[in-house]
């Protein structure tokens, strides 16, 4: 080897030792977030106390399907989403419905069908809209593993009680309303990145590892991120990802509606092909969408294909 | 240290001139120049582009030609500090900088075992990487670098089939703030945040998926 190679050599593997001396062994700094860290939040298990038997794996076999859905339960899946994508940290982040929040507070009366929803029929609604598939039969392998899963990260938790950080949180609309504009230019800035510049997500090989935000690999307009209110509250406490809290409740709403004001695979509920009945029906009393308006010349709601 | 450091950088550096024309890059990984200060990428980065783990000169064979050639004018810039590289960075010109990354990337990268964030994670590499530390802002190290850290796009570098002693010494230029080169401080705050112990375990867990 040539001499000045070799001193090189040597002079980075001093420069690296160097380098591991500097860094002082405190405790890791607390990054601020605003929105974490106020009431004491429920925690839920740790993955170490999971028992190594038959309900153990059943568990196991419901975390594999929540982050990794199409490979784990492909018939069900529409599009190139996860259920981890929107319930981060695996289903255990507050601010992020999380799976303990859910659990003990079903069976509930949703609006969205105007009945009594079991738990299972709520893990169907995901499927059938986040998830633009179909939903998985009550009795299936599937929804015992998800409800086994939601069930063990719910232990100790008190049964129809909500607790702090269930859900999204709701954050106050801005006074002058939400403005595309100003939505445009933050994803630009702070989303494109990792969703990338048309909101298509971005993969590694075939599956997506940034999920995409519109289009026909997203969720459908029957899902509930695409109300623009649901969609800010997820976005302020959890986007940019690692950063959450970091993007003033008015930037999460002109983002949020941003993203919604795209073309994404239709509402499987839609009326006789219609946008205007499904609007009506469907859309007009759920929160803040723009499902059936008009957005640079197009009416929203066809649906993509 | 000091002295030494600064005799490297005088050495390496020198007032060297771009050159008129570009070269092949295939001369330049293996024999250097056109400028005296490009130093045959091989020397450090291993005839086959895999790298020298135990010097903590990284592979550059299989990476993406965008992230070469960011890495290069950030080197150049000083964004991302390194005694050794940006004296080369500074001599390189744009066009063979990009003429090598398109040839780099093309090279074949090592194989990686499979893992996504369905596996059981015990230890706190395998923790960090799969589950992450949300507690303190950390996402699953493959929410961003993709499973088994094979890299997203131009953006999100492999982390597998990086030796440990590099993947290491990157987490802790970022803890010094000499490499500060990611957009919106997205992996810099996450370095901050870990501990000694982290940073040697995360680091070997990815280093060992190609092993
Ligand atoms: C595109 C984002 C998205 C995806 C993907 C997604 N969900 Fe959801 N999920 C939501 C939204 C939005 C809600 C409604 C939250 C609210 O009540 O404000 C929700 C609610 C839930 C709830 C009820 C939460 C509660 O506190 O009542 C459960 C359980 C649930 N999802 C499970 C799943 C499962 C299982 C999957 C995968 C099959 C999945 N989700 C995929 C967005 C998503
Ligand atoms: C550093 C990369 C990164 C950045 C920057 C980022 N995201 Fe995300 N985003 C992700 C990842 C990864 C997920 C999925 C989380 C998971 O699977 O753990 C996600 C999930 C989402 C989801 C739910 C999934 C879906 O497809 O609907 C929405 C909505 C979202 N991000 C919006 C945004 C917005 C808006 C911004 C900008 C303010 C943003 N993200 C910035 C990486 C990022
Ligand atoms: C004298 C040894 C040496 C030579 C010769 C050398 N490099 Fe490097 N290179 C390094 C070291 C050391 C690093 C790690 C720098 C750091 O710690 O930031 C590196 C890092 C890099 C990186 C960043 C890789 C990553 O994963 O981020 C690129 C790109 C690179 N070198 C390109 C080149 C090219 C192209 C050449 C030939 C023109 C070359 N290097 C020649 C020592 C060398
Ligand atoms: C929020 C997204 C994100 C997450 C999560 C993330 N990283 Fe990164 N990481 C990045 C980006 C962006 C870069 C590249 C910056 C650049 O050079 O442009 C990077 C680069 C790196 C590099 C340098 C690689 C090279 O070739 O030089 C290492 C090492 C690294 N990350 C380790 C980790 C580890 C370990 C974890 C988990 C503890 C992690 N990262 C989690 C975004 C992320």
């Amino acid at each position: 080897m040539k001499p000045i190679i070799a001193a090189l050599i040597t002079f980075n593997i001093i420069s690296m030792a160097c380098a591991t001396e500097i860094v002082e062994p405190t405790a890791p700094p607390k990054s601020p977030n605003p929105t974490q860290n106020k009431a004491p939040r429920f925690s839920p298990p740790a993955e170490e106390t999971l028992p190594d038997n038959a309900f153990g794996r059943l568990v196991q076999q419901g975390h594999a399907i929540f982050v990794d859905t199409k490979a784990n339960a492909s018939e069900f899946v529409g599009n190139g989403l996860n259920c981890t994508n929107c319930h981060l940290e695996q289903g255990r982040k507050a601010d992020s419905a999380p799976l303990w929040g859910a659990y003990t507070m079903y069976p509930a009366y949703r609006k969205k069908n105007d009945k009594v929803n079991t738990y299972a029929e709520r893990l169907q609604g995901c499927f059938q809209f986040s998830m633009n598939g179909k939903p998985p039969p009550a009795d299936s392998q599937v929804i015992a593993a998800l409800t086994a899963y939601s069930y063990w990260l719910a232990t100790g938790a008190p049964t129809g009680q909500q607790l702090p950080g269930r859900s999204y949180p709701e954050i106050p609309e801005p006074a002058g309303g939400f403005d595309l504009a100003k939505g445009k230019a933050i994803y630009a800035k702070q989303c494109s990145v990792c969703h990338g510049a048309e909101g298509e997500g971005q993969r590694a090989g075939s599956d997506y590892v940034f999920p995409p935000l519109w289009g026909k690999d997203s969720f459908n307009w029957g899902a509930g991120m695409h109300r623009i209110n649901t969609a800010a509250g997820f976005i302020k406490s959890n986007m940019p990802l690692g950063k959450g809290g970091t993007l003033s409740s008015d930037e999460a709403w002109h983002v949020a509606a941003y993203m919604n004001s795209h073309e994404r695979p239709k509402d499987p509920r839609m009326i006789a092909g219609s946008v205007e009945q499904t609007r009506l029906k469907f859309h007009e009393n759920d929160g803040v969408n723009l499902y059936g308006q008009k957005v640079n010349g197009v009416i929203l709601g066809q649906g993509t294909e | 240290m000091k002295i030494s450091r600064w005799a490297l950088v005088c050495i390496l550096s020198g007032a060297f001139t771009e050159p008129a024309f570009a070269v092949d890059p295939q001369q330049i990984f293996s024999q250097g120049g056109p400028n005296p200060g490009v130093i045959a990428c091989s020397t450090c980065h291993g005839a086959d582009g895999l790298g020298m783990p135990a010097a903590g000169f990284p592979r550059l064979a299989g990476l993406p030609a965008d992230y070469l050639t960011k890495q290069i004018s950030d080197f150049r810039s000083g964004t991302r500090g390194n005694p050794i590289m940006q004296p080369i960075a500074q001599a390189l010109s744009e066009d063979d900088s990009k003429a090598l990354a398109v040839m780099l990337a093309k090279m074949p990268s090592p194989a990686v075992k499979p893992v996504t964030r369905a596996h059981a994670a015990k230890g706190p590499g395998e923790i960090l990487a799969l589950r992450g530390a949300w507690d303190r802002n950390i996402p699953e190290c493959v929410a961003c670098h993709g499973p088994s850290g094979i890299g997203v796009g131009a953006t999100f570098p492999p982390l597998s089939g990086q030796s440990a002693q590099y993947l290491k010494s990157q987490l802790n230029t970022w803890r010094q703030q000499t490499r500060k080169n990611d957009q919106d401080d997205l992996m810099g705050h996450i370095a901050r945040s870990l501990t000694d112990t982290e940073v040697e375990a995360v680091s070997q867990y990815f280093a060992d998926l190609s092993k």
